[in-house]
């Protein structure tokens, strides 16, 4: 059972906002979710392996090979530069 | 016939003999597009003046004897996860709004070097998150046969575009059925590769171990045309295998005699619609009159893919999305307001910029991968995911007198209304529960055309889905192209 405190720690850790009723409406929708999972527990697991890819590549390597170089493009993009450097907010806020 | 109507296959046949020009057939599909794309709203994005100046270039080429493909000059549509060169990519999604790639991906600069005219980017749902097309931050795709119906997703707007001859083909992905659903809700071909087969290089990332990339056309011998361009190892993506691409298009005419077909006992229990379900063992029966041969299968696991699928992929996009974070690119709460703590900028950016199936998403992940959850879901999912995986290996094992394709339904309905879902996610994850167990397994299939079943009134159509053994692109498509021909479907949406 998602209770409403797990939505807000959850989302906590993922960095993410929510309004009142967007965490009422989570809360009930995630819980809607879980009960899929339920059913994974009938399942006996012991002594299998776990798959996390299925190509079964392993340390594939590139060539040693200087590429052009695309920074100038891509700092495009950032929401706040100065010249070629992304400015990084301050990570402890002054108290106000 | 008009232009637009022609297929992938029959285009370049046309440009050839000099029947036609890429410019005319361009202008066609542009001619098509002010008429019927206020209706079907399948682009993000129409390129209108590029593709021309493209297809002029392709003309030129072949007046010198230079022509690069078969496909060049064809009009093509690009899902807009695939990042475009100086060409805006959203995924459908705010907080890539306005966002420029610096480079092609891989498999649009593919297409390029083949000589592609691209037509436009088409709608999705938001980061390719929904079976609907209905999560797209910037309004839904509708249904050619029904505009009042989805056209399903993720890949929605190139399934309805290729449907509703806005483009020849198009090129989508699948995590969990976003090419095979909406193609068969649309009446299309779609279809999902292996998984490391396409490269997944420059496409905005949903669920790396899941996330394959994959045409979605008319005709079966078309997705052959374009698997032949886009398949095969990429440097730039180190999941991609290194196996040679066979000429897909060239082997299509194969006697189906002896072929033997599973049919999953799993996959027939309750749930589909009765007409649905009519239509998918019509053209089982439809194979057996070509020589197939048919016998039940289980694939015991399939009742746990759905779950499986659901840790798995909301798992690997939540760690994807920790990129968007208001620092590098996208949207950000910084640009209006420099003074902003970093947390801040983080909880407001994402905050707002994501939409709810995304931000849903993303706190399914953490939550299965947080500490005291780890082991009682994520890592469970993994371990389930090689007994579904097994189930496949076990099907083809030819040492076990396996089977050469498995033929399944795509969805248990016909297109669904708009909106019917929307405040529902369960029941929305609910209509991939055919498709999803398909990628865990890495496995290649096809959602091919089968018949229509009418609801309202209209006519709508119902796909099959047939799977085959890992880098079996050239079996499915040919069983495909067989029962596309013994179907042989004329009918048309009327838009």
């Amino acid at each position: 059972m998602i209770k409403k405190d797990d939505v807000l720690l959850v989302a906590k850790l993922a960095r993410l906002q929510l309004t009142d009723i967007q965490i009422d409406k989570f809360s009930r929708q995630l819980n809607g979710v879980f009960d899929l999972f339920e059913k994974i527990d009938r399942v006996k697991l012991e002594g299998v392996a776990e798959t996390s890819q299925v190509t079964g590549l392993e340390n594939v390597l590139r060539d040693d090979k200087v590429v052009p170089d695309k920074s100038q493009d891509i700092l495009r993009n950032v929401p706040y530069r100065k010249e070629n450097l992304i400015v990084v907010p301050k990570i402890i806020a002054e108290k106000q | 016939m008009n232009l637009y109507e022609l297929t992938i296959s029959s285009a370049s046949k046309l440009l050839n003999e000099k029947k036609i020009s890429s410019v005319d057939l361009t202008k066609a599909i542009f001619e098509r597009i002010d008429k019927v794309e206020p209706k079907i709203k399948a682009y993000l994005k129409v390129l209108k003046e590029s593709a021309l100046a493209e297809a002029k270039e392709s003309d030129k080429r072949r007046k010198a004897g230079k022509t690069l493909s078969k496909i060049d000059g064809i009009p093509l549509s690009i899902k807009d996860l695939f990042c475009t060169r100086d060409v805006e990519t959203t995924a459908a999604s705010n907080i890539l709004k306005d966002f420029i790639p610096p480079y092609d991906s891989t498999i649009v600069k593919r297409l390029k070097d083949a000589g592609m005219v691209m037509v436009g980017k088409t709608n999705l749902d938001a980061f390719a998150h929904g079976s609907s097309t209905e999560n797209s931050d910037f309004g839904p795709t509708h249904n050619p046969w029904d505009l009042d119906r989805v056209p399903g997703g993720s890949s929605g707007g190139s399934a309805a575009a290729v449907a509703a001859d806005e483009c020849l083909g198009s090129i989508g992905t699948d995590t969990g059925g976003s090419i095979r659903q909406p193609a068969s809700l649309c009446g299309v071909i779609g279809l999902k590769p292996t998984y490391g087969r396409v490269s997944r290089y420059g496409v905005i990332a949903m669920a790396s171990s899941l996330d394959v990339v994959g045409p979605i056309t008319k005709t079966t011998e078309d997705a052959a045309l374009l698997m032949e361009i886009i398949a095969g190892r990429d440097p730039l993506d180190a999941t991609t295998l290194d196996v040679p691409v066979p000429k897909y298009s060239e082997n299509l005419d194969r006697n189906l005699k002896g072929l033997k077909v599973g049919i999953p006992k799993e996959y027939f229990t309750s749930g589909m619609d009765k007409d649905v379900e009519e239509i998918v063992k019509g053209a089982i029966k439809k194979l057996e009159s070509l020589g197939a041969r048919s016998v039940e299968i289980s694939l015991p696991h399939t009742d746990y893919a759905l779950a499986t699928y659901y840790i798995i992929q909301p798992a690997e996009v939540s760690s994807n999305l920790s990129r968007y974070d208001g620092i590098k690119y996208g949207f950000s709460t910084l640009r209006k307001n420099k003074n902003q703590a970093l947390e801040e900028v983080y909880f407001s950016s994402r905050g707002q910029g994501f939409g709810d199936e995304a931000k849903r998403r993303i706190m399914l992940g953490t939550y299965v991968l947080s500490a005291g959850y780890y082991d009682a879901y994520y890592r469970r999912a993994l371990k389930l995911r090689t007994l579904v995986k097994q189930d496949f290996e076990k099907a083809f094992n030819s040492s076990t007198s396996g089977v050469d394709v498995i033929i399944t339904p795509v969805s248990p309905t016909p297109a669904f209304k708009i909106g019917e879902k929307t405040s529902d996610p369960v029941k929305m994850y609910l209509s991939d529960i055919y498709t999803v167990p398909i990628n865990p397994a890495g496995v290649p299939a096809i959602s091919t055309p089968a018949g229509f079943v009418n609801r309202d009134g209209k006519n709508l159509p119902v796909g099959i889905q047939i799977i085959g053994p890992i880098l079996g692109e050239e079996i499915i498509l040919q069983v495909s192209h067989q029962l596309e021909k013994a179907i042989n479907i004329k009918q048309k949406p009327d838009i």
